[in-house]
């Protein structure tokens, strides 16, 4: 499972309503019902994902999450998850809003921009990174709206949102040992962490 | 003639009376109920796999297969009722009636009235979608199904299994919705009006006891019927399907005979078959129905506390081109079933056939129905798994 799944499942609470936004195929959604015996429901606009996601006997929504949330009501999720989408949509600012809206607690996962390796990248070659994590070239991509750890940060105070937790992590796949934050990870966050994990509430 | 192996094949429908005096909601009292309804597939030892499949405005009780091998054209959900299908009848005792006031055999307008012995006629009682419910408990009961694993409809047939869901909420574990509705639109409600003053202004329809006079309202039932053929379809499907092709004359200049478009030729031979086979007050009948429901109304006209009753599992689903029942309004279902806090899956499929699109094949839709279909049944295996472990247990 990927590493930013493992991190946030430690801020689930056994048998609450979570919503999760771009479920993908309920890989999280499923561990989560199997696990915590949540009550899940998942946003998804991929017709493969959708049909997954029934196979495996979860509630799933077809809905596009940019156009908005109306059709749930405030606080009525304990946790909302958005989970590797917030650079893909196209106000990330407007979604986090209406999670916080909708959920009392979010989780917000996403790869970092800040990222070291993606500062090289670009110093050196002069070109929008591409890697094994961010695949696409700049002008066919799902991921519009890319940010570093300082950025999300911001927008957090901007907004009033509080940050209960934060986590960085070197890599999305690779061993446990891979994924616990290491000391500099932890100084330097937006240098050397991959991709960020935060819990965050209003 | 032999079938294929994904059909049901030869099947006979099934008849049965209630002799007891059946309560209408407006009221009124039927003195006795006949209900013919068929069934696919093997009932299990625990009578858990019982699916009710609901039909829509032109339906009746033959839903799949066939009633003779000269057949042309199977039952109106063959598509997704056989083995192997998404309403599976390998894991599945699928039941399909024909509702009350319809005209394929269960007590309706053309049936006889026995306090006059002549038939209803317009005198039949106006009938709501509670009503069919109602009755569709009886024959619950008299199949000996304590529990429905799902009751499945689409259009009308959605309404009657949203029904289900509140009326009965400890005997349907699954509800599936397809291009439904909460209630009707003005819009739609106009459509049906419509229709019906085609009907009634037929001169051979003497106020709906035409029986008595040997006649048929033929021409405005077809009229009716294409109304709501038209309604059913896309304005995009029709246009690929006939284009402005002619069928005869043409357009030069001069020309003898009239031109007629294709378009024009398949409405009216649609109709011409309909309106042979259907009874024109079964068609009042059911779009009265229609046009009354709204699901919400005696829960002060909110759907959220209306849905709060139900503790059965949804799937809705809608159509893109459908803009007779909209996937908005599927979505006004959705988000009241969200409201009240209830399990909910809903696909919007992207399919160009319109309302029709639910009876007709869609590489899409039958997938996600298949999936949802096979985890209503596993649930079922799970369930039948745990009362065995505990029978061993005790």
């Amino acid at each position: 499972m990927r590493h930013d799944l493992i991190a946030l499942k430690q801020w689930i609470q056994p048998y609450s309503r979570v919503l999760d936004l771009g479920c993908g195929n309920g890989t999280l959604l499923k561990d989560l019902v199997d696990e915590k015996y949540i009550s899940g429901l998942g946003v998804e606009i991929d017709a493969e994902n959708i049909t997954a996601c029934v196979s495996k006997g979860l509630n799933v929504i077809e809905q596009d999450i940019d156009k908005g949330l109306s059709n749930f009501s405030d606080d009525s999720f304990d946790t909302v998850l958005l989970t590797q989408t917030l650079q893909a949509v196209r106000r990330p600012d407007f979604v986090l809003q209406e999670m916080l809206r909708v959920g009392k607690e979010c989780i917000i996962t996403f790869p970092n921009f800040g990222h070291w390796q993606v500062r090289w990248y670009l110093l050196l070659r002069g070109k929008m990174p591409v890697s094994k994590m961010m695949p696409y070239d700049w002008y066919d991509t799902p991921n519009i709206h890319f940010c570093t750890v300082k950025d999300f940060e911001n927008l957090c105070a901007e907004q009033g949102i509080k940050i209960m937790h934060r986590t960085v992590q070197m890599s999305l796949v690779g061993t446990e040992k891979d994924h616990r934050p290491k000391w500099y990870n932890k100084i330097w966050p937006n240098l050397f962490g991959a991709h960020a994990v935060y819990h965050v509430t209003r | 003639m032999t079938f294929k192996a994904d059909s049901v094949g030869l099947v006979t429908a099934k008849s049965v009376h209630f002799d007891a005096p059946f309560k209408v909601s407006c009221g009124r009292e039927l003195p006795s109920l006949d209900i013919v309804y068929e069934t696919y597939g093997k009932l299990n030892s625990d009578c858990s796999n019982a699916v009710l499949v609901c039909h829509a405005l032109s339906g009746d009780h033959h839903a799949a297969g066939y009633h003779s091998e000269s057949d042309k054209k199977p039952g109106w959900w063959d598509n997704y009722i056989g083995p192997g299908k998404a309403i599976d009848t390998d894991l599945f005792f699928v039941v399909s009636l024909n509702n009350i006031g319809g005209c394929g055999g269960s007590t309706g307008p053309s049936s006889i009235n026995p306090m006059t012995n002549e038939p209803w006629g317009p005198d039949f009682p106006v009938l709501r979608v509670r009503d069919w419910v109602e009755s569709q408990r009886l024959l619950t009961d008299y199949l000996g199904i304590g529990q429905w694993a799902a009751v499945i409809g689409g259009s009308l047939g959605g309404m009657q299994a949203m029904r289900w869901s509140l009326e009965y909420p400890d005997r349907i574990q699954h509800c599936v919705v397809i291009a439904s509705a909460l209630k009707l639109t003005a819009q739609n409600i106009a459509f049906n009006n419509t229709s019906r003053t085609a009907i009634s202004s037929d001169p051979d329809f003497h106020d709906g006891r035409y029986y008595q006079h040997a006649v048929i309202p033929k021409r405005g039932l077809a009229i009716a019927r294409m109304i709501g053929h038209i309604t059913y379809l896309s304005d995009g499907v029709m246009g690929e399907k006939f284009g402005r092709e002619l069928r005869s004359g043409s357009f030069d200049q001069g020309s003898e005979s009239a031109v007629e478009f294709q378009v024009e030729s398949y409405l009216h031979h649609q109709a011409d078959i309909f309106s042979q086979i259907f009874d024109a007050n079964t068609y009042m009948l059911m779009t009265k129905a229609l046009d009354y429901f709204d699901l919400a109304r005696e829960y002060n006209d909110n759907p959220v506390s209306a849905f709060r009753n139900a503790s059965c599992k949804f799937l809705v689903v809608s159509f893109s081109s459908d803009w007779r029942f909209s996937p908005q309004r599927s979505e006004d279902i959705v988000q009241a079933l969200i409201g009240a806090e209830r399990a909910v899956t809903y696909v919007e499929i992207d399919a160009p056939l319109g309302h029709d699109s639910f009876l007709l094949p869609v590489k899409r839709y039958n997938k996600v129905f298949t999936a949802y279909m096979r985890q209503v049944f596993n649930q079922l295996a799970c369930v039948a798994e745990k009362s065995e472990v505990n029978q061993h247990a005790s």
